[in-house]
This record gives structure tokens, C-alpha cells and sequence, in this order.
């Protein structure tokens, strides 16, 4: 209290008042003032008041400082809060952030009071600027007042429908408090998460997770349909939101997928042969047995979500690291967890805390997976300048790692480990040495004798530790080693660590027939000390006594009475306890019983050697790099990590509807589009953002033509109806986007029949003005790339009629299996043709023909255009038919080249890599072929397979690949086609389809159109 | 998660508190002072220690203890990590990080706590947001703000926040554009007595301090990437272009920051710059040790090693040490026994020795540890892994900025161990000897 009294007069220093303090203190001593500072101590802090109620903005700020420091120093501030709380609409951004620091900290204590703030951020939530938004929230929310729960619910609904991501985020956030505030709105939160997961954006994901976590763990239904974006998203997230976002997802997988290691032992082959299974052997192999049945295939999500975390463990956040090796080594399987040791290894250079952290992680995974971390054997050796808790934990890892191989070297690391000065870490040694000896037979000796010779050690300490472990090690092959019992027994006159000299007289007692002259002598000596031993060293000599005088009571009868009578009067009742038990056992009278019979099968029965079993063993039943872990006890609030399901529950429970959502196009992620964690990936989040960044974003040094890359965004847009990705833009935007998709909707409704395409030097198609006037340009259809137009009735043969078609790779409307061919009459004859129209078609079982409207006249001199569907069943076989005119009739037929007979379809990068992994073995075709010397560069490798065959380009990270995919027409069959460049215009193509001959001729035609 | 922070210093005071969920008392510390007292150094102190309501997971830096108060289950590297981060945020407001500073900026680092974590997780790490949100304080703008009253808190509402690049703040201005690359390796070794080397890594990183207008689009290429074999990145870096092409591709934070930490295998042969001889021997029953160190240059490709300090812990029975040195000057700690020779620069021609005889406690026997010596060094102007940066592109803007690179070797943890000997201490001859000893 005097602290704060002479801290009072600083502050009064200036007034009068002071003055008159120093009177009381010099006349009426201490409690005088005292007693003066309990009267003003109501006016305290009457100069802060004074500040804050003031005009001038720096006064205040100048008392929300000082009253801010004095929070800091965990100093009681509160009398201030009527004071503070009225300058929470202040003007100046600095004194109102005080402010709020203020109020979190005091409402909860001043709740009355603190309901006359809410106004004011109840006004802030309708600010038009986002983040006066998201600051009244964060506030209000943050405020523990259970009176405004209401408020605060209402708030967080209207803020998860916000506009505004980072306004969204600021909701996901204010889910946990509202909670603890008051659990009872759990339902209604639930909804609110529930809504905000289905959020697209990255901004949101992390937080609205984060909620899931603290609110509703258990529902993990919530997660199925947003199962995929979360895996999508993840790598853009922030890193916090990361760790959350991994841990809560293996929590997922645990319950939806199947034990990828399912067929394998639990336990790593070799090295642990010594260890025992325990009980449930047979049940193993029985559930092997069934499963074995059907082999076990991943599920595509399962793999989704190992492949998209992968990448993380490059990043430099331990914390997302450790996240990822935790994922990998739940739910991958054995062969791909090797993937994390170098991660983990890399965070052993960062601070001592990340090192003992990861050690403990390493530790647990290094006792099942030992394979993993062997090659970064070196990187576990222990520096003299390590901290104990650290070398300690090097050491263990160090132990579980050793194995045949490499027990030489470790062995080595560890003798030099035994000079360290730090004594804690020398005894840790002892016991590394001692628990490789026992894992690993060869050396078990070579061990044993090293410790033999660290018996005479200087150091008491290493001794001891080495007593101990060797009683151990002894205890496994004891008839081979009798000579290191004697040597023990000689130690007793030197050691004086209790530990120690009790292991010893149990050696000796345990195993005196192998030393049956050293042990009464042994037994004398220690009689003769009894009385100045430590508890557990008595307990010890009476043990040696009772069992020596069991083998040889000739020598030791006298001795063990002896000894039994000194125990008798001990202190300890123990002590005293366990003398009279073994008198009445050993030593037989009358009234001893039956029992006495069986002394010697008691006291000198075959003891099981002791199995020095690493600390870590069977810790990860805890998730990995979780606190419970860390402590391997329970933290609240731990989930426990599900076991496999015997079956998988039903996958399609993650499917997402293809909606024809306005929402979803006009944003995506960048993810699979080669511009990782860069700039790009917002690309579609802003607008504004995005034409910023096409301004700046340099060129490519392919020339990539500007028409390229918006086929290339165009596609993506559409690529994001299937693969959810998040689009955020404010009202204007997604109207300009709606009128893209409508037009292109309609396109596609109206069907090429009604498009008004009109061909122009080599067949280039342009967009009606109309269309251009919408500026959209109408690229996700058509490529860019020219259409090749063919004969099907020359000028001299059609009398004056030439006809010539091309397929115009737009979907045919009446009938989506037909393949739409477009056809181009010029009537260059001198006089008109009438009645234009098809008759009799010749065709192959199965295919059809939609025939286009009779044209009733078509002028000399004139061009029409008409298209008609075509069903080719998929195959290249013609179609025959009549043309007729007025007055002829001419036989034609169209044979489509093998490459119209598909439509593009937009994958991403990894569905294209599952449906490939799909379309192995007989359905894969490679090719070799040098590029042509035209042809070398991605624009021209991707416009001359375009051109050969209708597929859409599929967005590719590495640069040296160019995809496509597509399906066949009539079956959708899917057609993948890989062009993998290489050096010198070599290159590979490779054509997945599950339609072999379709596959063999579309190889045959890109092959030709790369290589001429 | 975080419930509440305490900053606690060397001599165990609590100098700030800071609570984002409802107040946790500051007797909570107690357990924490407890352990400390049961570690016996303050390293030891265990990150994480279980209270019968609380855990709390700390970290030391700069001698003082940042004590996270958690409640229940989170991932301990989240707090840790996180912990590291708000150390990395002062130190680089105010230069150091120590109580003084804290102290002194009591307020700014209140701030920076607010917005740092919401309800006890993570908001804002980003150093370019930070800056947006709260200015950083300078001599000449305390100066400012006393006179004219202003604030260190933006005016303006942190639109890093909503950005897609939120590790760079938006309309950035410089007059002179320039952009600085530092390569930094440290060779972590343990190398035996006869200088041959039992482990030996490379940990390298480059720091980057880029000061460019607008949003400029970097790319760095090295001469041999093949050379890194595990790399971490900053989140700005394209992760897949990195995958495909080896090349750095990446919008930079403005100011300074880590791109890349990378490590050089131990694989690959790693040259040691330096070599050691040194003869530390005790005579049994003689009060008196001889020492005789020298060290000398080796593969420096010509470069010259500087800053050199050579550390030993010497044996306990070790009272004082009588050394002379042929260059710089010594110390000897008789409480730690901790000798520390500064060396300063190796030449060549004149090689740097510290020769003389150690004086041992009467009566006690032969000191049995040969010292491990800690040796640091520095060489300018070399990457001791032979990486080289290819060339630096800039994207985006119009200007030509300055570019520049620069290449340090250090040692981190370099270390020559006493012994050097294979593995046959543990030789069973030895044993059946003594055996007939003691028969």
C-alpha cells in the first residue's frame, strides 16, 4: 500500500496538496497520511478524469496512454470507466482504439456502464465502409456483457450475410466469444458456422474453421459439402487458419476414409522382431484376411487432401509444418510419410522451443516409422551447447533409431556424450546405451561391457546410473556374465549411491549361486552398515539376506538373524514390516505354515528381464503435435482422433451440386494454374485487383498471345461452377458477370444453327457485333484457332453449286450427341437454286442425322449457310447422302477426322490427374516425336493440337506440359491428351481414352499436326 | 486459444500483462516460477508446463519470458510459433527487444498486441499490415507527435487487410528504388580432433530488404539451384514455380524480411574453412596443464576469415589459466571456467596461437574431459555452398531499381569435439583386463 500512497504524492506533486502531505507525514507519521490518502483516494485519478473529460484530443490521448500503461502493469484502472467509456465516439482514431482496449478489458466488471458504449457500435455495424463494420463487431463482440447477447447474435447474423469478406471474418470470429458469453446459443451459432462454411473466400475459411473448432467439433456432418473447397482453398489461406483448417481435416478423414496402410502391419518390420505383439494378434490377422478380399483403393478426396497439404510443409511457419507431418502421418500411407522427415528436420534449427516441440513429435513417430528419420541420423547429434531438455529428447529419438546398422556410430556418439559435463544428460546417455543394448541383441554385449568400464568412472553419479542399467542388462543372460556380478560386489565398499548399492545386493541376492563366495561376504559387510543405510538399501540387504539364507543357510544364518534383529527395531515401519514377514517365512517354527514351504519358489522364482520400453511408446493414440500429446495426458478440450471406419461411409455425401450459381463464376483460384501462393490467385477476387494485375503481371516470355490468356481466364471462370471457388465482388460486379454467363448460356441454348457465323479469310470466326458490343468475346466454345473447312461438292461436279463444310465445334442444340457440321453453299452458276434439302442417308447401324431446313432458294451468285447435326457413334465412319437441288441430285458423303468427333470439357489440373490415373495400362497411349521446328513453343504446340481436335486446354502448373481434355461426342467417353516437351523439340504425347481406336487415330492426327 | 500473455523478466518480475478473453490473475506465474526455479538453467525452463486450470507454453528471447496462458487443446507450435512472431514484431518496431524498450512503448506494443490476436487467435502477423495499422515509432516522429499532438495509428483503416497480397502494403513510394539481397550461410559442424569432419551442414538464408514502388514482380534465379536441398519460403514466394522452374517468382513485402531459408545437404561436401590444433594436456599429480591452440585457414577460396572467437569450457578442476595469445585478447571465467579467445582476423602468413599452462586445483585429480571449443568466425563476400545468384527481374513497374547482392559465411554451431578415436572404448579387451584386475 505504500507503493502506492508515495506513488499518489508523485502524482499530487504539482498541487498544494503535497505540502500539506509532507506536514502530516512529518507530524502525524504514517498512518496520518495513510489515512489522508484513503479520504482523497476516491478523487485518484482526478487529473485523468480531468484529461478526458478535456477538448483537446492530445490531453485525452495523453490519459488513455497512461491509463493503458497502468492496465499493462496489471494495475486496477476501473474507477475510471465512466470517465473513459464517454469518449468512445471520439474523433480521433488513436484515443477511440484506447478506448476500446479500455472497455474489453473493464466491462465485464462494469457491465451498467459498459451498455452505455453499445450504441455506438451498433451504429458502426451500418457504417458503409467495411472495416468500420468489422471493428464494431470485433468490439461489441469482444465486450463479456451477458445482457447484450441478443445484440451480439443479431449482430454476427447480419455480419456472416455481409457483403464484405473481412467483414464475414470479423463474424466467423465473433462466433467463439458470443459462445463462452452464453452457451446456450450454441443451435443458433451452429447455423451461422454452418452458413459461413459454405463461404468461397480464403479470407473466411481460416476463421470460420477456427469456430467450428471451439463450437461444434462434433459435427462433422457440417463438413462433408464443403469438404473439397476447404482442400481447394487451404493452400491460400492464411497461416494461421492453416493449422486449424489441417488439424480439423484429419480429424475428417479419420471418419470418412479407409486405413490406407491396411494391409500392412501396424508395426515396422526388422528391429522391432524383439518386441512383442501384444493380445490382439489374431484379430489382426483376421481383419487382414477380409480385407484382402477387395483391394484396397484410395478415395480420390483422401488423396486430394494429402496432395494439397503437401506443399505447406515448405512453409515457414512451424506451426503449418508440424500440421502437415501430423496429417501425413495419420492418414497417408506408409510409403508417401517419409515425405515430412526433412520438413521436421528442417525445424530443428529453429528456436529451442520448436526444437523440443517437434523432438517430442519426432520421438513418438520415430518408434513406428523408424525408416523415415534414419537418413537425418547426423541431424539428431547433440552439440555441447543444446539445453538439457533438448539433448535429452535428441538422445531418445537417437535410441529409437538405432538399429544393426548404425548402432556402431551411435554408439560412438553416445561415448562421447558420457564426458559431457551436464550430469543429467550423462545418466540419460547411461540409459540410452542400456535400452539399445536390450533392443538390439548383437551389440548387447559390447554395451554391457562399456558400462562395465564406466564403473570406474570418477563420477559417482555415472556409476550409479551404470549400476543400474547393467542390473538390468544382467538380468537377461545372467549365467554369462558372473565375473561383472563380482565386480559389482566389490563396488558396494566405494559406491555410496542408494539406488546403486540396492541394485547391486538385488544382482547379488538374485544370482548368488553364480557367485556363492562373494555373497555372504557381501551380506557381512553389510550388516556391518545396516543401521547407516539408506530405506531402499535396507530393503535390499534384507532381500540378499533372506534369499542367501534360503541357498546357503549354513554360512548365512547367524548373519540373516542378525539382520533381521537390526530390522526389527528399525524406524521404518516398512522396514520393520518386512523383516517380521520374511522371519516368519524363512526361518521355520512351529507355527509357521504352510506357506514356509514355498519360501524358496518365492524369494528365488524366475524374474522376467524388464523391457525398457522408450517414454513415447504408444503415444500416438494422441493426434500428433497436439498439447495432449505433448503431455500425453488429456487437455481439455482435446478431440480424440477417430479410429479407421471398418467401412467407408458413403462418399458421395461430399458432392456439390453443380450450381448455375452467379455466385461462383468470376473468381477462382489460381491454385492449379501454376501461379501458386502469388499474386495471381486473387486474380479473380477484385476485379479491379485483377485488371491491375494484367497490367503488371509480366508478359510471358512465350508469346502468349493476349487472346490466349482470356481463353485461358474464360475457361477457368467456367472450371469454377464444378471446382467450388470463391468469388467475392461487390454488386456491379457480379452483374457484369451474370450478363457473361447468360449470354453464354443462351449461346449455348440457341445452338450454332441460329449463330450467325460468318467465315472470313481462312475461316476465322468473328463474333456478330452484337455480341462484341457486350464485349465478351466468345472464346469458351470455339478456340481461337482456325476451323479447317473441307469440300463436299466441288464447283464443276455441283454444276455451278460448290458446297463446303466445317465443323464448327459448337454443341448442336436439338441434339447434344450430335456433332454440329457446318455447310456453306455458293451458288456460282448463273441461274438460282431452289430447294435445297437432304434425302436419302446411308448410315452405319447407330448413327443419325439431323438434317437442316430445306433452303428454298438460293440466289446465283448468292452464299448460304446452314448446320446440321451429325451422330457419328464415335467413329470416323461417313456419313452418305443425297443433295438435292430442284432439279439434281448429287451423292455426298462427310467422314469427320477423329479429332471433331469430341467436345472440350474443363477440368483442373487435378481432376486431370485422377481421371488419367483412371486411364492406365491398355487406355494410355505414348508416343515419341520431334516437335516441329515451328511448333516449339507452348502457344503453337497448344494452337496445332486445338486445331486437330476439339479439346480444351487444362491449366497446368509446369510450364514443359501442355493438357487437354475432352469427351467423345455421343458416349463422353472422356479424351485426355498430354504433350510433355523436353529438350530440342523433343517431346512425348501421351492420349488417355478409354475408346482405344479413338485414342490410336487421334495420336496419329496430333502427331502429324506437331511434327509438319 | 490464447487466453493471456505475461512478459516476465531475468529476475522474475512481471512487467506487462495483456488478457484477450476474461482476466486470468497473474498468480497463474506461480507455477511457472516454480519450474524455473527447478530448471537450473534458464533455457531449461520446459516450453510447456501443465497447471491444474491453465497450461502455459513460453518462450525466451532476449532474457525475457513471453508466458502464454492457454485453456484448452491447441497445437503447441501454433502458441510458440505465434509467441516468436510477436518478438519478431517488436524487435522490429524498435529495433531491440529488451524490458527497456517494452517499457518505454508501452502503449504502441498494447496496440500491437490488439490487433495481433482476436479472442486469442490470430488476426494480423503481417509486418507490412502492422505498419499500416500502427506506425512504427521513430526518434523524429515522437518528436512530431509531442508537438503537434498527432498519433502513431494510421489514419487511414487498414485496407492490407482485404488486399490479395496481404504481406504488402498498397501504395508504396520510394524516390530511390533499390532492392537488396543478403545470402547468409552458416556451417553448423562437429569436426574431430584431427580435423576431420563427423557432420556438417549448411543453413543458409536470404534476407531481403526491398524498398520498391508500386507492386513490382520479382524473379531471382539461381546459377546452381540444385544445390538447395530443402528450402522454406516466405508466403509471397509461387510455390510452384518454384516446383517446376527453380526459380523465385514473387510480389516482395516492402521493407525488410526473410525469402527463403534454405539448407545445403550434408551430401554434399561441405568445405570447412577453418582448421584447429590444439594440445590441451593434464599430467597426473602435476598441479599444472599445459594449452596450446592454433588456428589456420583452409578452403576460404582466398576470401579472408574474420571476427573470429574461439570458446572453451574448460574442466572444473581448472582454477586459472596463464595463456598468451599471439593475437587478440583472452578471457577466463574461473566461476564457469568458460575461456574465450577474440581473435579478430586470421592471417595467413602469421598464423593466430594461444599457448600457456593452466594452474589446477591442488590435490584434485587428472581432469578427464577434453574441452569441446566453439569456434565463430565470419567470411565476406562468399557463400561457402558455391550458391550464386543468377540474376534479379523485375515485373510491373516501369523504373530500374537498384539491385543488389551480398554474400556472408558464418559459423553457427561449429564445434571440435575432444575426441577422435573410432569406437573402441566399449572393446571387450579393456574389459577382461580389468576384469584380471580385479581378480
Amino acid at each position: 500500500n505504500a507503493e502506492e500512497i508515495i506513488s499518489f504524492i508523485k502524482q499530487a506533486a504539482d498541487s498544494q496538496i503535497t505540502v500539506l502531505l509532507v506536514a502530516f507525514w512529518v507530524f502525524g507519521g504514517f498512518h496520518a497520511v495513510k489515512y489522508i490518502f484513503i479520504m482523497f483516494s476516491s478523487h485518484r485519478h482526478d487529473d485523468l478524469k480531468e484529461m478526458l473529460d478535456s477538448n483537446k484530443d492530445s490531453l485525452k490521448l495523453e490519459a488513455m496512454k497512461r491509463i493503458v500503461a497502468m492496465i499493462a502493469r496489471g494495475k486496477n484502472a476501473s474507477d475510471l470507466f465512466p470517465a473513459v467509456v464517454k469518449n468512445v465516439a471520439c474523433k480521433n482514431i488513436e484515443v477511440k482504439k484506447l478506448v476500446y482496449v479500455y472497455l474489453v478489458r473493464y466491462a465485464e466488471e462494469q457491465q451498467d456502464l459498459a451498455l452505455l458504449s453499445i450504441s455506438t457500435f451498433q451504429r458502426g455495424l451500418k457504417d458503409p465502409n467495411q472495416l468500420i463494420r468489422a471493428s464494431a463487431l470485433r468490439v461489441l463482440s469482444s465486450i463479456r456483457v451477458t445482457i447484450i447477447v441478443p445484440i451480439m447474435m443479431l449482430a454476427i447474423k447480419e455480419a456472416a450475410s455481409d457483403m464484405s469478406p473481412y467483414v464475414r471474418k470479423t463474424a466467423a470470429h465473433a462466433i467463439p466469444k458470443l459462445y463462452s458469453l452464453d452457451p446456450e446459443q450454441k443451435d443458433q451459432l451452429i447455423e451461422v458456422i454452418e452458413k459461413l462454411l459454405a463461404d468461397k473466400t480464403t479470407l473466411v475459411a481460416g476463421s470460420v474453421v477456427m469456430a467450428f473448432e471451439e463450437v461444434c467439433p462434433e459435427r462433422i456432418d457440417l463438413i462433408h459439402k464443403n469438404y473439397r473447397k476447404l482442400c481447394n482453398l487451404l493452400i491460400d489461406v492464411e497461416e494461421w487458419g492453416q493449422v486449424v483448417i489441417i488439424n480439423m481435416l484429419t480429424r475428417y478423414a479419420r471418419t470418412q476414409f479407409l486405413n490406407p496402410n491396411i494391409n500392412e502391419s501396424l508395426l515396422e518390420e526388422g528391429g522391432s522382431g524383439d518386441k512383442t505383439f501384444y493380445g490382439s494378434d489374431e484379430d489382426e490377422d483376421e481383419d487382414e484376411e477380409e480385407k484382402e478380399k477387395k483391394p484396397y483403393v484410395m478415395d480420390p478426396d483422401h488423396r486430394l487432401l494429402l496432395r494439397n497439404t503437401k506443399p505447406l510443409l515448405q512453409s515457414r511457419n512451424a506451426a503449418v509444418v508440424m500440421a502437415v507431418a501430423q496429417l501425413y502421418f495419420h492418414l497417408a500411407p506408409k510409403a508417401e510419410v517419409g515425405v515430412i522427415a526433412k520438413a521436421l528436420v528442417r525445424l530443428l534449427r529453429s528456436h529451442s522451443e520448436v526444437q523440443y516441440v517437434v523432438l517430442q513429435n519426432v520421438a513418438t513417430m520415430s518408434i513406428k516409422r523408424r525408416g523415415m528419420f534414419e537418413p537425418y541420423l547426423k541431424s539428431f547429434y547433440i552439440r555441447s551447447t543444446d539445453p538439457t531438455q533438448i539433448k535429452v529428447l535428441k538422445l531418445e529419438v537417437l535410441t529409437n533409431l538405432a538399429n544393426e546398422t548404425n548402432i556402431s556410430t551411435i554408439l560412438r556418439e553416445f561415448q562421447t556424450y558420457i564426458k559431457s559435463m551436464d550430469k543429467d544428460f550423462v545418466a540419460a546417455t547411461i540409459q540410452a546405451i542400456g535400452r539399445c543394448a536390450t533392443n538390439i541383441s548383437e551389440v548387447r554385449d559390447t554395451c554391457l561391457n562399456g558400462l562395465v568400464q564406466l564403473l570406474s568412472n570418477r563420477d559417482e553419479l555415472v556409476v550409479a546410473e551404470s549400476v543400474v542399467v547393467i542390473k538390468k542388462l544382467l538380468q537377461m543372460q545372467p549365467e554369462k556374465h558372473s565375473d561383472i556380478i563380482k565386480h559389482m560386489a566389490k563396488l558396494t565398499d566405494n559406491i555410496q549411491v542408494p539406488m546403486a548399492r540396492a541394485s547391486i545386493l538385488w544382482l547379488i541376492g538374485e544370482y548368488c549361486e553364480h557367485v556363492p563366495k562373494i555373497a555372504p561376504d557381501v551380506l557381512r559387510k553389510m550388516a556391518k552398515s545396516f543401521t547407516n543405510e539408506e530405506d531402499i538399501v535396507k530393503l535390499q540387504i534384507i532381500n540378499l539376506a533372506a534369499k542367501l539364507y534360503l541357498t546357503n543357510s549354513k554360512q548365512t544364518k547367524l548373519l540373516t538373524q542378525y539382520v533381521l534383529n537390526l530390522a526389527k527395531y528399525d524406524q521404518n515401519y516398512d522396514i520393520r514390516d518386512r523383516a517380521r514377514f520374511i522371519r516368519q517365512l524363512i526361518v521355520p517354527t512351529e507355527k509357521s505354515g504352510a506357506l514356509s514351504k514355498y519360501a524358496k519358489k518365492l524369494f528365488l522364482a524366475l524374474k522376467p528381464a524388464p523391457v525398457l520400453e522408450s517414454p513415447f511408446k504408444d503415444r500416438d493414440h494422441f493426434q500428433l503435435g497436439s498439447l495432449s500429446h505433448l503431455l500425453n495426458a488429456k487437455a481439455g478440450g482435446y478431440q480424440e482422433l477417430p479410429d479407421w471406419p471398418e467401412a467407408a461411409p458413403d462418399p458421395s455425401v461430399r458432392n456439390v451440386e453443380v450450381k448455375e450459381s452467379v455466385r461462383a463464376v468470376g473468381t477462382v483460384t489460381h491454385r492449379d494454374t501454376g501461379a501458386l501462393w502469388g499474386p495471381q490467385r486473387m486474380e479473380g477476387s477484385e476485379k479491379e485487383e485483377r485488371k491491375h494485375q494484367r497490367k503488371s503481371k509480366p508478359r510471358k516470355s512465350e508469346s502468349e498471345s493476349e487472346s490466349d490468356e482470356d481463353e485461358e481466364s474464360e475457361s477457368e471462370s467456367s472450371q469454377s461452377e464444378s471446382e467450388d471457388s470463391e468469388s467475392e465482388a461487390e454488386v456491379k460486379k457480379k452483374k457484369k458477370v451474370q450478363t457473361r454467363v447468360n449470354y453464354r448460356e443462351s449461346a449455348q441454348q440457341q445452338g450454332a444453327s441460329k449463330t450467325i457465323i460468318r467465315f472470313k479469310k481462312a475461316g476465322f470466326s468473328f463474333l456478330s457485333n452484337a455480341h462484341r458490343s457486350l464485349g465478351v468475346f466468345l472464346q469458351t466454345i470455339a478456340p481461337s484457332s482456325a476451323l479447317k473447312s473441307y469440300e463436299l461438292l466441288h464447283r464443276i461436279t455441283g454444276e455451278g453449286l460448290s458446297v463446303e463444310y466445317c465443323f464448327s465445334r459448337q454443341p448442336f442444340s436439338p441434339d447434344a450427341n450430335m456433332v454440329a457440321v457446318q455447310m456453306q453453299f455458293t451458288n456460282s452458276a448463273s441461274s438460282d437454286t431452289k430447294n435445297l434439302h437432304i434425302e436419302d442417308v446411308k448410315l452405319q447401324s447407330g448413327m443419325r442425322v439431323k438434317e437442316f431446313p430445306e433452303i428454298e432458294l438460293l440466289p446465283a451468285g448468292e452464299t448460304a449457310t446452314a448446320v446440321m447435326g451429325i451422330d457419328f457413334c464415335d467413329s470416323t465412319q461417313a456419313a452418305n447422302f443425297q443433295l438435292c437441288t430442284h432439279t439434281r441430285k448429287f451423292f455426298v458423303s462427310i467422314q469427320p477426322p477423329v479429332g471433331e468427333l469430341m467436345r472440350p470439357v474443363f477440368l483442373t489440373e487435378n481432376e486431370f490427374k485422377k481421371e488419367q490415373g483412371q486411364l492406365m495400362g491398355m487406355n494410355e497411349i505414348t508416343e515419341k516425336l520431334t516437335l516441329d521446328v515451328k511448333c516449339r513453343n507452348e502457344h503453337a504446340i497448344v494452337q496445332r493440337v486445338t486445331t486437330a481436335a476439339n479439346l480444351s486446354r487444362v491449366p497446368c502448373g509446369s510450364d514443359k506440359e501442355c493438357r487437354f481434355a475432352g469427351r467423345t461426342v455421343t458416349s463422353g467417353s472422356l479424351v485426355l491428351v498430354t504433350v510433355a516437351t523436353k529438350e530440342e523439340g523433343a517431346a512425348q504425347l501421351t492420349v488417355n481414352c478409354e475408346k482405344m481406336v479413338i485414342g490410336t487415330m487421334l495420336v496419329k492426327d496430333i502427331l502429324q499436326a506437331l511434327t509438319q | 486459444m490464447i487466453h493471456s500473455l505475461f512478459l516476465i523478466n531475468a529476475s522474475g518480475d512481471i512487467f506487462l500483462e495483456k488478457h484477450w478473453k476474461s482476466v486470468v490473475s497473474r498468480s497463474v506465474c506461480d507455477y511457472f516460477f516454480e519450474a524455473q526455479e527447478r530448471a537450473t538453467e534458464p533455457e531449461n525452463v520446459p516450453p510447456v508446463i501443465p497447471t491444474p486450470h491453465h497450461y502455459l507454453i513460453s518462450v525466451l528471447r532476449h532474457h525475457i519470458y513471453f508466458v502464454a496462458v492457454i485453456q484448452s487443446e491447441v497445437p503447441p507450435l501454433f502458441v510458440i510459433e505465434f509467441l516468436h512472431r510477436v518478438v519478431d514484431t517488436f524487435q522490429d518496431y524498435f529495433g531491440v527487444c529488451t524490458e527497456a524498450a517494452i517499457k518505454d512503448n508501452v502503449v504502441v506494443v498494447y496496440e500491437l498486441l490488439e490487433e495481433m490476436l482476436d479472442n486469442g487467435f490470430p488476426l494480423a502477423t503481417e509486418s507490412n499490415i502492422l505498419k499500416e495499422l500502427i506506425k512504427p515509432p521513430t526518434i523524429l516522429r515522437t518528436m512530431v507527435n509531442t508537438i503537434t499532438g498527432s498519433t502513431n495509428v494510421g489514419e487511414q483503416l487498414p485496407t492490407g487487410q482485404l488486399s490479395v497480397v496481404p504481406w504488402r502494403r498498397t501504395g508504396v513510394k520510394y524516390t530511390n528504388n533499390e532492392a537488396y539481397f543478403d545470402v547468409v550461410e552458416e556451417i553448423d559442424a562437429i569436426i574431430d580432433k584431427s580435423g576431420s569432419t563427423i557432420t556438417a551442414e549448411i543453413q543458409g538464408v536470404i534476407d531481403a530488404c526491398v524498398k520498391l514502388t508500386g507492386m513490382p514482380d520479382l524473379t531471382l534465379s539461381f546459377m546452381n539451384p540444385r544445390l538447395l536441398d530443402d528450402v522454406s519460403f516466405h508466403p509471397c514466394v509461387r510455390f510452384k514455380r518454384w516446383e517446376a522452374e527453380r526459380i523465385l517468382s514473387f510480389i516482395p513485402p516492402d521493407g525488410n524480411f526473410r525469402l527463403l531459408s534454405y539448407h545445403v545437404s550434408s551430401q554434399n561436401l561441405v568445405a570447412i574453412p577453418v582448421y584447429v590444433k590444439h594440445n590441451i594436456t593434464f599430467r597426473e599429480g602435476s598441479s599444472q596443464g599445459r594449452f596450446d591452440l592454433t588456428l589456420g585457414p583452409k578452403q576460404t577460396m582466398g576470401k579472408a576469415v574474420e571476427s573470429v572467437l574461439v570458446s572453451s569450457q574448460l574442466p572444473r578442476g581448472v582454477l586459472n589459466a596463464n595463456l598468451n595469445p599471439s593475437q587478440g585478447t583472452y578471457t577466463f571465467d574461473p566461476v564457469t571456467k568458460l575461456l574465450t579467445w577474440d581473435v579478430g582476423k586470421i592471417n595467413p602468413q602469421k598464423l593466430p596461437s594461444l599457448k600457456g599452462t593452466m594452474s589446477l586445483q591442488a590435490g584434485a585429480s587428472k581432469p578427464d574431459e577434453n574441452p569441446t571449443i566453439n569456434i565463430q568466425f565470419k567470411i565476406q563476400q562468399m557463400a561457402i555452398s558455391g550458391l550464386k545468384v543468377n540474376r534479379l527481374d523485375m515485373y510491373g513497374e516501369k523504373y530500374k531499381p537498384f539491385k543488389g547482392i551480398k554474400y556472408m559465411t558464418k559459423a553457427g554451431k561449429f564445434q571440435i569435439c575432444p575426441y577422435n578415436t573410432p569406437f573402441t572404448g566399449f572393446s571387450l579387451t579393456v574389459l577382461t583386463n580389468q576384469i584380471h584386475v580385479f581378480r
